[in-house]
């Protein structure tokens, strides 16, 4: 009989998982022991206190977490290699957890549906019969989307921090799954929303397909799943270097789906106009910052050696995501589809800073790695796309969110405030100076400059242009165009939760676009991925 | 050799002293006209009683302000001219340092004292223009917005800073040439001016990239030192570079100074109301291009290829704007047509390098009071005969309107050039200098002041003199004080602005900016080159005066008209080339990429006719919605991957 050993966990280092995924496991036994109408606010509770308890246990690691080589690098891997606790994996801890108590609020909006969730009363009754009625009359809610919720921020958590391969693709798939499942849930259109879950759950699978494969390719030629020794192996070179390359693809199949790159980009818009927009900010947000943290330590701790390679690929994909994001974005004529293109045109400038330069040798002095950069432009982005949804909750007409530019027309006559912050979060996608997203735009683009790739730099400068067209003419739409006789839309008042995260990530858009040195410092000092 | 030619060039670097006294309150010569911006735009219409009148003190303010810091400037040596503000740490990691810092030095004390001075006199100007129009107070937000802005591209120490200011002063421009919003042609032409400055922001963008790659930062100071540092030793591939940099921020120069290849917004943008003509569109915003190439000296004196590039864009700009100017019967194309042409003459004095850029900013400076006049002329005109725009329609005037009038021929002598004009001395030196350097383009700029003369001669006439061919119902009626004042006060100006270059005063001013050369001996004596130049002024006076003064002037346009002046009235068919070169192949892209397509998609919902709208809907029919085809896609992006790897590993 084999002996077993006892698994030797890093208890501290770990305690934000920990924490999330426990608050996850309350939650579902709340779902089990309490009756249904009161499960609401203790869901809520746990949910908020698991990613706040998260929170605070993340930047009480990142306080007291090892420092090597005179703090270029800080952090321990852990869990007998397969998590890796390091300054990026922190900072990314951090802001995907702000982004998921910014989504609960967002979640737990019940102001704007009269006294009901944004999701579907009961979500097994087929649309538009009886029992579907039935169960909006009794004001029946799901609240299983809080566990599932913690799930999916537990799944993102654990993706960058990833010390292998399999981790990774089970990290992918906790944090697929509950997503699969929450862009299902709407309330109101809900074929769209099922259509879109399927359409996400099909397509991801497909693409995870893919991962796998690539990691059982990488698996035979390096002979084992952990980064660091596919870094050892890839240095020493000596197996068949074909295999290497196949994998290599294969992998960075499955993580350009989940970022939204394009060819494998379709999805974006179904799933994104399809599913809960309280579901697709903080999607846009977390999933993004999560899959661009696991394409950063894959390809920086793994295939470091192998740089010259994959960065023509992703450079290439690079070009392909910007270019087609920016002509698809100004077709749109709808606010989410143009927010998902336009999501779609970020993860090509996030690539450019991925593809940019990460030693310290390449970089001038000063300037920021590529590193820093795609982190801090996670930040802004990431703020701004969940402001901007949330702000789409609020526009409704008797059919729900009216997300038509019809709705939109003329918006800054009847409501200018929220015309107004909406108008402020596109200028900062945008990347107008003193917002948040020029200083992220900067630097990226700089560093992919100094590694030499100016071709990209020349492309992405030029849909940056062509994204600054598409955002101008919805703010003109707003505010310049006179708005259609028969328009019955209007903004709709929400509680404290949704205002509160519209107020929070526009706080941080203005404070990252004026005084963005105390989180550049932050980006600074969580240093590089340790091995 | 490299230490020989710096020598020769004697380009200074940046050397500021950190800001004491008065300067350290240089912040809030910006502050001042963005806290009335702030104001006017988020009060609502609880400011609409007093708005203009806040937003009328706060330039105000800051012209005090600037005043007060020119003189005291005045009082220090050449050494202690530059003076340099930090305000605080914009982006900082690491050894970048990019900081919301200000630069106050010679160059940019004139345009403070330009910028506030006439701003404030077009805000007073503007209470009297836009009295009846119930967004008035929204109107004196965005001037204020655009004044701030402004002195932001001004007072920037950096690249980036000034990017910023760039970038507001273009929003500023947009919200004011779209003001009148219920007007298609006036969304329409913001639109236009919107993209195609998009185009120069591009050459911006890409020119601080590339200076912050190459020297690792992007302030003046770093970069001036820099670039000495790197010539001296001979850095290999920095004059290539050099060069680049210089065409990418002429390329952003072209865009906001509205220069040949980029020229075509400038002329729709005179759809705005009148006071941002003069303001944005002939006094300050469109003179920014000159500003940054005069402040990015120490670049263009290292690359040759980039100033004969300047060169070359400020000729043909120069006779392209007069010959527009030939032809339009709209006062204010006209006058637009003739800014353009100027710009082109001071873009020519900072291309010449050295010893053309004080004179360059000497003809800015000059041209801002005498065209800042005209326009607020031509919109006095235009409120007398109910804001009737065509000079056909004029006619006779100057009995009626005369303060307008004499106003109007203050500037009208200025800018022609007659002796003793403010004009006559910035542009005269502007020609000297261009005939010492290059012989053919002296004679271009010489062949430009003569149709100078012609266009303004013939505007004049149709305007104040010949017959009255307005229609019954109008009865022309000088303007309020409120607006006749700034009027007589830019006349003042444009009559006496000449008394700058008195004992040589601002050459030497400039000079710890731009550097100073030794005189250099013109191929004729410079008493000779002035007396040509009046007299081929002169020809075009006296050609305008046969050709419109002694004819009968129809009310509507003669159709049956040469082809030269054809092309003119169609803007030399600028926007025929923009189509040709860009719109149309475009479209002919879609119907090809269409043609491959099955399905059929509701059409466009804004009429995106623009190149990328149509490839946008083209690639549009890809998004099917069927999961069979989003999955082959991510099949053939597997294979895409695969195939790169290996195509970087053969």
């Amino acid at each position: 009989m084999p002996e077993f050993t006892k698994p030797d966990l890093e208890y501290f280092e770990l305690l934000p998982l920990f924490i999330v995924f426990g608050a996850a496991c309350v939650g579902v036994l709340v779902e089990a022991f309490l009756p249904r109408e009161s499960r609401r606010l203790p869901q809520v509770l746990v949910t908020l206190l698991g990613l706040v308890g998260a929170l605070v246990a993340t930047v009480w690691v990142a306080a007291d977490i090892v420092v090597h080589d005179d703090g270029a690098a800080r952090g321990v891997v852990g869990a007998e290699g397969s998590v890796v606790v390091d300054g990026p994996s922190l900072y990314l801890w951090g802001l995907i957890l702000v982004f998921g108590i910014l989504g609960t609020g967002l979640f737990a909006e019940r102001r704007l549906e009269g006294g009901l969730s944004a999701f579907a009363g009961q979500a097994a009754a087929l649309p538009g019969t009886e029992a579907e009625r039935q169960a909006s009359a009794k004001g029946l809610d799901h609240t299983e989307v809080y566990p599932l919720l913690l799930f999916a921020i537990g799944g993102m958590l654990l993706f960058p921090a990833s010390g292998d391969l399999l981790t990774m693709f089970v990290a992918l798939e906790v944090l697929s799954l509950p997503l699969y499942l929450l862009c299902g849930l709407a309330r109101r259109r809900r074929l769209l929303s099922q259509e879109a879950a399927l359409k996400y759950f099909l397509l991801g699978a497909f693409s995870s397909g893919f991962f796998l494969y690539g990691a059982a390719l990488v698996y035979g030629y390096a002979g084992t799943v952990s980064l660091a020794g596919i870094d050892q192996a890839v240095r020493a070179g000596t197996a068949d270097h074909g295999l290497l390359l196949a994998g290599i693809a294969l992998l960075a199949v499955g993580l350009l789906f989940k970022v939204g790159a394009a060819p494998f980009q379709a999805w974006t818009p179904d799933v994104y106009q399809g599913a809960p927009t309280a579901v697709t900010a903080f999607m846009s947000a977390a999933t993004k910052a999560a899959a661009f943290g696991a394409v950063l330590r894959l390809f920086y701790v793994a295939f470091d050696a192998e740089r010259w390679s994959w960065q023509p690929m992703l450079a290439v994909v690079a070009v392909i995501t910007m270019l087609l994001g920016g002509a698809l974005a100004i077709v749109q004529t709808d606010v989410k589809r143009m927010l998902a293109y336009s999501a779609v045109a970020h993860t090509g400038f996030l690539l450019t800073g991925v593809i940019g330069a990460q030693g310290a040798g390449d970089l001038a002095e000063g300037q920021y790695s590529s590193l820093e950069g795609v982190l801090f432009y996670l930040t802004t982005y990431g703020f701004a796309s969940v402001g901007a949804f949330a702000l789409v909750t609020l526009v409704r007409d008797a059919g729900g969110e009216a997300t038509g530019f019809g709705a939109w027309t003329g918006l800054g006559k009847r409501s200018p405030v929220v015309a107004g912050v909406f108008a402020f979060f596109l200028l900062s996608m945008a990347g107008i100076p003193l917002t948040a997203g020029f200083v992220g735009k900067w630097a990226v683009f700089t560093s992919a400059m100094s590694a030499g790739f100016w071709p990209v730099v020349l492309v992405a400068i030029a849909s940056s242009i062509i994204a600054v067209y598409f955002y101008i003419r919805h703010i003109q739409l707003m505010f310049f165009t006179a708005p259609e006789p028969d328009g019955t839309a209007a903004v709709s008042e929400a509680s404290l939760l949704t205002v509160g995260t519209v107020a929070v990530c526009l706080a941080a858009t203005v404070v990252l676009g004026v005084v963005p040195g105390p989180v550049l410092t932050l980006v600074e000092r969580a240093g590089d991925f340790i091995r | 050799m490299a230490a020989a030619a710096e020598a020769e060039h004697h380009v200074p670097v940046v050397a500021p002293v950190e800001a004491d006294g008065v300067f350290s309150l240089l912040w809030l010569i910006i502050a001042l006209p963005l806290l009335g911006a702030a104001v006017l735009l988020l009060g609502g219409r609880f400011t609409d009683k007093w708005g203009h009148l806040l937003g009328t003190a706060m330039p105000v303010g800051s012209f005090v302000l600037s005043l007060v810091s020119f003189f005291t400037l005045l009082g220090r040596d050449d050494e202690e001219r530059q003076v340099a503000q930090h305000l605080y740490d914009w982006i900082q990691v690491g050894g970048l340092d990019v900081g919301m810092d200000l630069l106050y030095d010679p160059l940019s004390a004139l345009f403070l004292l330009l910028i506030t001075g006439v701003g404030s006199l077009i805000h007073v100007y503007s209470i009297g223009y836009m009295a009846h129009d119930p967004r008035r107070r929204r109107f004196f937000g965005y001037l204020n917005l655009f004044v701030a802005a402004m002195l932001m591209l001004i007072l920037a120490e950096n690249y980036v800073g000034l990017f910023l200011g760039w970038e507001g002063v273009g929003l500023a421009s947009y919200l004011l040439i779209g003001f009148w919003q219920h007007k298609p042609s006036a969304a329409a032409a913001a639109k236009k001016a919107f993209v195609i400055n998009r185009v120069g922001d591009m050459g911006m963008a890409l020119a601080i990239f590339l200076l912050f790659v190459t020297f690792g930062s992007t302030s003046f100071t770093e970069i001036s030192v820099g670039v000495q540092a790197g010539t001296t030793v001979g850095v290999s591939g920095l004059d290539t570079t050099l060069n680049w940099i210089g065409v990418l921020l002429l390329i952003g120069a072209c865009g906001k100074s509205a220069q040949v290849p980029l020229q075509a917004w400038l002329l729709d943008a005179m759809e705005g109301p009148t006071p941002v003509s003069a303001l944005i569109h002939a006094a300050t915003m469109v003179t920014a291009g000159v500003y940054l190439i005069t402040r990015s000296n120490f670049i263009f004196e290292n690359a040759p290829h980039a100033q004969t590039a300047v060169v070359a864009v400020a000729t043909v700009t120069l006779l392209w704007g007069a010959i527009l100017g030939c032809a339009k019967d709209d006062i204010k194309k006209g006058l637009a047509g003739s800014t353009m042409s100027q710009i082109g003459y001071m873009m020519l004095g900072a291309g010449l390098g050295v010893a053309g850029y004080a004179f360059a900013i000497f003809h800015l400076l000059t041209h801002g009071f005498f065209k800042a006049n005209m326009f607020l002329g031509a919109g006095s005109v235009m409120h007398a005969m109910d804001d009737d725009v065509d000079m056909r329609h004029y006619g006779g005037l100057q009995k009626l309107l005369p303060v307008t009038f004499l106003t109007f021929a203050m500037g009208y002598l200025a800018i022609i050039g007659f002796p003793g004009f403010s004009g006559f001395w910035s542009k005269d030196k502007i020609i000297e200098v261009a005939l010492t350097e290059n012989l053919f383009v002296g004679i271009c700029a010489l062949l430009g002041a003569g149709i100078t003369g012609f266009y303004m001669t013939r505007m004049m006439f149709l305007t104040f003199f010949t017959k009255p061919r307005w229609e019954k119902g109008v009865h022309p009626h000088e303007s309020p004080w409120v607006m006749t004042v700034p009027l007589i006060v830019l006349a003042a100006l444009s009559v006496l602005g000449g008394l700058m270059l008195a004992g040589n005063w601002i050459v030497d001013f400039l000079s710890p900016v731009v550097g100073h050369v030794e005189h250099e001996e013109p191929p004729l004596p410079a008493i000779v080159i002035t007396l040509i130049v009046v007299a081929v002024v002169g020809i075009g006076v006296g050609l305008a005066f046969l050709l419109v003064q002694k004819r009968d002037v129809p009310r509507e346009a003669p159709k049956d008209v040469s082809f030269v002046v054809k092309a003119a009235r169609a803007d030399l068919y600028g926007d025929a080339i923009n189509d040709a070169l860009v719109v149309r192949p475009g479209g002919h892209l879609v119907t090809a990429l269409v043609a491959t397509d099955r399905t059929v998609v509701d059409g466009a919902f804004m009429g995106g006719s623009t190149t990328l709208g149509g490839v946008g809907q083209a690639l549009r029919r890809l998004q099917t919605g069927y999961v069979r085809s989003y999955a082959l896609s991510v099949l053939g992006g597997a294979l895409l991957l695969v195939l790169i790897l290996v195509a970087v590993n053969l």
